[in-house]
């Protein structure tokens, strides 16, 4: 156990370090400079030598190599370096951005894998084929829909026509409702196709009879002993959809006004802030990352059939 | 021997079938679903083929759908409601809504062929380079590959974006870029699995040289669930291109995309429904069609 968790984390460091490599060197790249952009405006009015001076504040006039090793030794010490846009340190950027970001993440992923165990559930009990194929159909219909589409079709109908959400104002609950709702659809798509199809396997298998014999209801079975074995593969699905979740975010943040981490990465891409885009393109992936470490962890521990496979 | 001859059957029969892919998905969907066997293609399936067909000719050939110019409007008929003549309403300079969706198709379609393209090409050449080189440069392409897979695709998008900077062509490689390692990991798996068969070796005892049996066998027999997978990454292509249209990173404003045409919409949602309804449900349309192709696609080739 000890060695198999010494190696995932070592694949997931791994991992980590190249995602941070590639978006830095594709970053650098840059052919228009931020610093240009910002500084070279006539109305600042600074001469070529101040803006050279600034560059040298920027990235101390180093080697390439040597800027990436202190980036980098930066980025482990939690110092993201400063945003080029405002001139503030990137963390407190992240930091005034993270917890809203979170929250309606967080809201986000619970609806999604509600809705997720709803759909599929009731597609497992269901015994009438057309509610079958048309719960089952849902999914597709789900992953279909454009996120900033659906949320300005839920500000409208909920918004505009019922008047049951208001569009400005509002408690802090009110204000989350549509935006959490736009955000679970898209994730709770493929938890619910995976689900389904792992509870029509695990109907198929032989114990279910054995159990409907003892005399329980279908409920039961579904519930108790279907249930628990069909988890796992969804259980996986679930720790991918973390990067959709942030993708989600982005989009979700922009279409509802609402201040986060999306719309950080947007005005980082207007602004072409790099070391804003960098620090977000590495804090998405560390969650991914550490989100799915866990998930492969966790399985043995809620499978006991994994365990000796694995020690 | 006989290695051989089933070899070269099996090749030769996927050489006679480019287009017989598309014809086996269509014959033998209702199998698995679990209906009988009829012989009739199933309704789903006509229609998503019919809207792509659809969507395809808008792009094609736009003057046999509308008469209204997408760009110049008329301003006394601004923010009217569908009906007979405005089909989708107009918006607010008085611009025929569905004409802009018709004449928009060329702008998410084409970029969605370019995306499908670049993360095609990029991903089936590295995927297939790692499954037939295999060893150390087989670790090293697909850690890259797990890399791309960790990042989420819309910031891997807008850090592309960041560096090519905005624009239609930009959008399209930068989503392109986004599904190169689902391509990769697809085209090595196949690499992987059909270099293991028989007819492949028997290719190899014949004499054939590296190159010329991946190019001959390997690749053709892998075709399949490669064709499946840029199906599904095309309608994936255009949801990835309108979000980023909708962001304003695409096409500027006067073009009709498809995106834009719903952002633009938002600032008329409490009186005019259509100008961002309707374009939006044309994308879910052309989405949950590409879907539905891709998975008859998958199914009749497994």
């Amino acid at each position: 156990m000890a060695r198999y968790l010494l190696l995932r984390t070592g694949q997931a460091t791994l991992v980590l370090w190249a995602a941070f490599t590639t978006a830095y060197v594709l970053l650098q790249l840059l052919p228009g400079d931020s610093i240009l952009i910002k500084f070279q405006n006539p109305e600042l009015g600074l001469s070529p030598q101040q803006i050279a001076e600034i560059r040298a504040r920027y990235d101390g006039g180093a080697s390439p190599l040597a800027a990436y090793a202190t980036t980098l030794l930066g980025f482990l010490r939690g110092d993201f370096g400063y945003s080029v846009d405002t001139g503030t340190p990137v963390v407190e950027r992240l930091a005034e951005a993270l917890p809203a970001t979170a929250t309606l993440a967080g809201a986000g992923f619970l609806l999604a894998v509600l809705i997720a165990v709803v759909i599929a559930f009731a597609a497992g009990y269901s015994r009438t084929s057309w509610i079958r194929g048309a719960l089952l159909a849902v999914p597709s219909l789900f992953v279909s829909v454009p996120v900033f589409w659906l949320g300005i079709l839920l500000i409208q109908v909920f918004s505009f026509r019922l008047g049951l959400v208001p569009v400005i104002g509002g408690s802090e609950i009110q204000q989350l409702i549509l935006p959490v709702l736009t955000l679970a659809v898209p994730i709770a798509a493929p938890i619910a196709q995976i689900l389904a199809r792992s509870i029509d396997r695990v109907q198929a298998q032989p114990f279910v009879p054995v159990v409907a014999a003892k005399g329980a209801s279908r409920w039961w079975i579904l519930w108790r002993h279907v249930a628990r074995n069909a988890a796992l593969p969804a259980l996986t699905v679930a720790g991918l959809t973390f990067g959709e979740l942030i993708a989600g975010s982005v989009v979700t943040e922009t279409v509802f006004g609402r201040n986060g981490i999306g719309r950080l990465t947007e005005q980082a891409v207007n602004a072409q802030d790099t070391p804003v885009m960098l620090a977000v393109v590495v804090l998405a992936t560390v969650v991914f990352v550490v989100v799915n470490l866990a998930v492969d962890v966790l399985f043995p521990v809620l499978d006991p059939r994994l365990r000796t496979a694995v020690a | 021997m006989s290695g051989i001859r089933t070899g070269k059957l099996l090749a030769g029969k996927f050489h006679a079938g480019g287009l017989r892919l598309r014809t086996v998905g269509l014959r033998t969907v209702g199998l698995r679903t679990g209906r009988r066997r009829t012989g009739r293609p199933e309704t789903g399936l006509v229609l998503a083929v019919l809207v792509i067909a659809v969507v395809v000719l808008w792009a094609l050939v736009p003057g046999l759908f509308t008469a209204h110019d997408p760009i110049a409007g008329v301003p006394a008929e601004k923010l009217r409601a569908p009906d007979a003549r405005h089909l989708f309403g107009t918006d607010a300079v008085g611009r025929d809504l569905f004409a802009r969706v018709v004449h928009g198709s060329v702008h998410s379609l084409s970029g969605a062929f370019v995306a499908v393209t670049v993360g095609l090409l990029l991903g089936t050449l590295l995927g297939s380079l790692a499954g037939s080189a295999g060893g150390l440069l087989d670790d090293a392409i697909m850690r890259l590959v797990d890399v791309l897979l960790s990042v989420p695709g819309l910031l891997l998008a807008l850090t592309v974006i960041i560096l090519l900077g905005p624009g239609t062509v930009n959008v399209a490689i930068a989503v392109g870029v986004g599904s190169v390692a689902a391509f990769a990991r697809l085209a090595r798996s196949e690499v992987v699995r059909v270099r293991r068969t028989d007819y492949v070796e028997a290719a190899f005892g014949s004499g054939g040289r590296y190159p010329a049996v991946l190019w001959r066998h390997v690749l053709p027999n892998s075709l399949g669930p490669v064709v499946a997978l840029a199906a599904l990454q095309f309608g994936m292509a255009i949801l990835a291109i309108s979000t980023l249209g909708f962001l304003g990173y695409g096409a500027e404003p006067p073009t009709p995309e498809w995106g834009l045409l719903i952002s633009e919409g938002r600032n008329y949602l409490a009186t005019s429904w259509w100008l961002t309804t309707l374009p939006g449900a044309v994308v879910v349309a052309v989405v949950l069609a590409a879907g539905r192709i891709s998975r008859s696609i998958g199914r009749g080739t497994e």
